[in-house]
């Protein structure tokens, strides 16, 4: 029996050992979150005490979140997609012109039709990527890259121009706004303002514990680790390689679907401009929650504390009073850097112990 | 059985020429160059006239659809050459290079714009020279900053060049304020355009120093058998002597010098620059150069002539779809995808395999039927 207790706590002590291994990264990102909020709260005040720019941070990125929960799937997986930004794009424009089509009549169809089409869109990207990179062994890389390509093109062919929407029912839809309780504020005239968030962030929020679940419970969630770990001994363990990438590469195409609705809904307009560069966002966030671009390891919950950092260092250098644009992306490259640095010392760290 | 020998013989020297040269790494950018040649003599006969005419500035100037595929190709040119080399030693590619360019346009440009036009000649030289040898300095700074994330801190180096990616444009319109400058000197766009007298644009001949200048280089040095060996296995590289950290931050350093020419000649196209405009989406064309010229995206080995091929390869494209007057000059990168996903499927090894799984296949077929027919003569 003593020989027993021991191995088990042994195991006990491993198994602690590993977590703060892997979940370190993950709980930097959520102290310097943190700390960085608070000293926002501290010292700049501007609209950091209500709890309102909280939730206006998540209305405005509700969009990226489901993106970079997306990239955090393939990047789990040892891949990467850089597709998504342009796909997001063209999401927006083909909804923007089918939902004016039917405003003028010329097409049949609903609000409902239009989320059809954007999961179709995305779905579409992510099977033909995936299949191309999952079986026919391409670069993800240079596959997504002609994806990213082909969705650019592909927008203006559908529209060159910005699209507005004015179709009631999707207005109606977009404006809605979700009040949270015991959350508003007292504005100037004393009259009360409830806190609100867009029905995007609900949607984003849903599909991130979605993902949650599926990575941390199911056993495709745990083969996407497996496989991003160490390809060939999972292909020894029986996990079916190939079948798991593509399945990735699909989840990804209909996380920009996904993604590409709520920037829609959040833009209410179509046009080539939109989500510029939203990929790199998305590889940034899922970088700053701790996923490793060499796979095997990550974290949905790190990614949204990366998206949320993001997000926040933008709004700070935004309340600075720094307003040109280029400020907000110096600041972008210079967290990126650092957040890299910090992982390629704790990797060099871990690896020094193995030997 | 000596008559037959002898026919035998020369079929399989000319089948073994055949494979040679599919086999060979300038093949298949080769066959893209001649397909799209086909294609546009097919379309338009007069595709490749080539007439001298004068320009807006009143010089006696080549014109013609080739001669404006092989001036726009020469920034694209001189970016394959350090994107080769980096790829060959880190494995990896650089996708900060349109960023880096417009932060060394920038940089020309604060140094330039702060000269009154009518000054004389030797000290516009000077000063040329001057802002040349400052961006080539900041470009090779920062390609230093990129190799050292890469070597040192063992970042790949695609996610190690996005903080570029993410910050140089912004980098660039910091250097100068957020202006618009436009440069009124007519001889700073000498290096862009055409110098008056010399009909053929300057770009091309700066092109042709590059690849002089690369080729004495990999000639002279070791520099192709080091990055080769950096690429293929980083840590025997270490044990049999080469220093494969100081090796990848070198490459970058090249590569930064190119980044530097390149924005050289593109700030000089104009005599301005937009901010987030200027070279967009060139690092994109700058990797799919290196792989249309067969080189491992993975490191290692490569072959300088056929990235230097695919990117010329790449621009001839491009002016072919610019051709199609109902082409949307921004929905080009739609038909360019389709196109480069064909070629990267016919160039990939997946492919080639099943070619040489049905060669293999028809190889023995035959071999069983001359045994089998051998057997029967000797019976």
């Amino acid at each position: 029996m003593s020989v027993n207790t021991n191995v088990l706590g042994s195991n006990k002590l491993k198994r602690r050992a590993s977590l703060t291994d892997t979940n370190l990264l993950l709980i930097i990102t959520i102290i310097v979150f943190i700390v960085m909020y608070v000293c926002a709260v501290i010292f700049l005040k501007k609209g950091f005490t209500k709890p309102q720019m909280f939730f206006n941070i998540l209305n405005e990125n509700a969009s990226l979140l489901v993106l970079s929960c997306g990239m955090t799937l393939v990047m789990i997986t040892g891949g990467i997609d850089i597709s998504v930004g342009q796909v997001t794009c063209l999401v927006c424009m083909a909804c923007a012109v089918h939902l004016q089509k039917v405003n003028e009549g010329l097409a049949q169809g609903n609000v409902f039709t239009s989320v059809l089409i954007a999961l179709g869109i995305g779905l579409a990207f992510g099977i033909v990527q995936g299949f191309l990179v999952a079986y026919l062994e391409f670069q993800p890389f240079i596959v997504t890259l002609a994806g990213l390509f082909f969705a650019k093109g592909m927008t203006t062919i559908v529209c060159s121009d910005r699209v507005p929407v004015t179709y009631d029912a999707f207005v109606k839809l977009a404006r809605t706004e979700v009040n949270i309780p015991f959350m508003g504020s007292v504005n100037k005239k004393g009259i009360y303002i409830p806190a609100y968030v867009e029905v995007g962030v609900i949607v984003a929020l849903v599909v991130v514990i979605l993902l949650f679940c599926l990575l941390k419970w199911t056993k495709l969630g745990r083969n996407f680790y497996a496989v991003g770990g160490n390809n060939q001994s999972a292909n020894m363990l029986g996990i079916n390689v190939k079948l798991t990438k593509f399945l990735a590469h699909v989840l990804c195409g209909l996380c920009a679907g996904i993604g590409g609705y709520l920037f829609f809904l959040h833009a209410c307009s179509g046009s080539p401009l939109h989500a510029q560069g939203a990929e790199m966002n998305a590889i940034a966030s899922s970088i700053i929650g701790g996923t490793l671009l060499s796979g095997g390891v990550g974290n949905i919950v790190g990614t949204l504390f990366g998206v949320l950092s993001l997000s926040t260092i933008k709004n700070i250098v935004t309340s600075l009073g720094l307003e040109d644009a280029w400020w907000t992306n110096i600041t972008v490259g210079v967290m990126l850097c650092i957040f890299l640095l910090v992982q390629s010392v704790i990797l060099a760290r871990k690896n020094k112990n193995k030997k | 059985m000596t008559s037959i020998d002898s026919t035998i013989k020369p079929r399989l020297t000319i089948k073994e020429i055949l494979i040679k040269i599919v086999r060979n790494q300038l093949f298949i950018p080769l066959v893209a160059l001649l397909l799209l040649v086909i294609f546009n003599l097919a379309t338009d006969p007069g595709f490749f006239k080539i007439a001298l005419e004068p320009n807006s500035d009143g010089n006696l100037v080549l014109s013609g659809n080739l001669i404006t595929m092989i001036d726009y190709a020469s920034e694209l040119v001189i970016l394959a050459i350090g994107m080769t080399l980096v790829t060959s030693a880190s494995g990896g590619q650089d996708i900060s290079v349109g960023a880096t360019i417009a932060i060394a346009g920038s940089t020309v440009l604060r140094i330039v714009k702060t000269q009154s036009p009518d000054i004389s000649g030797g000290t516009f030289a000077g000063i040329i020279i001057g802002s040349f040898l400052l961006c080539v300095l900041v470009s090779a700074i920062f390609g230093a900053f990129n190799g050292a994330l890469v070597a040192f801190f063992k970042i790949q180096p695609m996610v190690a060049t996005l903080i570029l990616f993410t910050a140089g444009r912004s980098i660039a319109a910091w250097i100068n304020n957020n202006d618009n400058i436009s440069i009124t000197d007519k001889r700073f766009s000498y290096f862009g355009n055409f110098i008056p007298g010399i009909a053929v644009p300057t770009p091309v001949f700066i092109t042709i120093l590059c690849l002089i200048v690369i080729a004495i280089v990999l000639k002279v040095t070791n520099l192709r058998l080091y990055s080769q060996a950096v690429g293929i296995n980083a840590s025997s590289s270490r044990l049999n002597g080469i220093n494969p950290k100081m090796i990848k931050l070198l490459t970058f350093v090249i590569l930064g010098i190119c980044v530097a020419v390149c924005g050289f000649i593109k700030v000089s196209r104009t005599s301005s620059i937009t901010y987030s405009v200027i070279a967009n989406n060139i690092e994109m064309d700058a990797i799919l150069a290196v792989a249309l010229g067969g080189n491992n995206l993975g490191g290692g080995k490569f072959n300088l002539s056929a990235s230097v091929l695919g990117a010329y390869v790449i621009q001839f494209l491009t002016t072919t779809l610019y051709k199609f007057k109902e082409i949307d000059s921004s929905s080009i990168s739609a038909y360019k995808a389709v196109v480069v996903i064909l070629l990267i499927i016919i160039s990939s090894p997946f492919v080639r395999k099943l070619f040489e799984d049905a060669k293999n296949k028809r190889e023995a077929a035959r071999t069983e039927a001359v045994n089998a027919g051998a057997g029967k003569e000797t019976v």
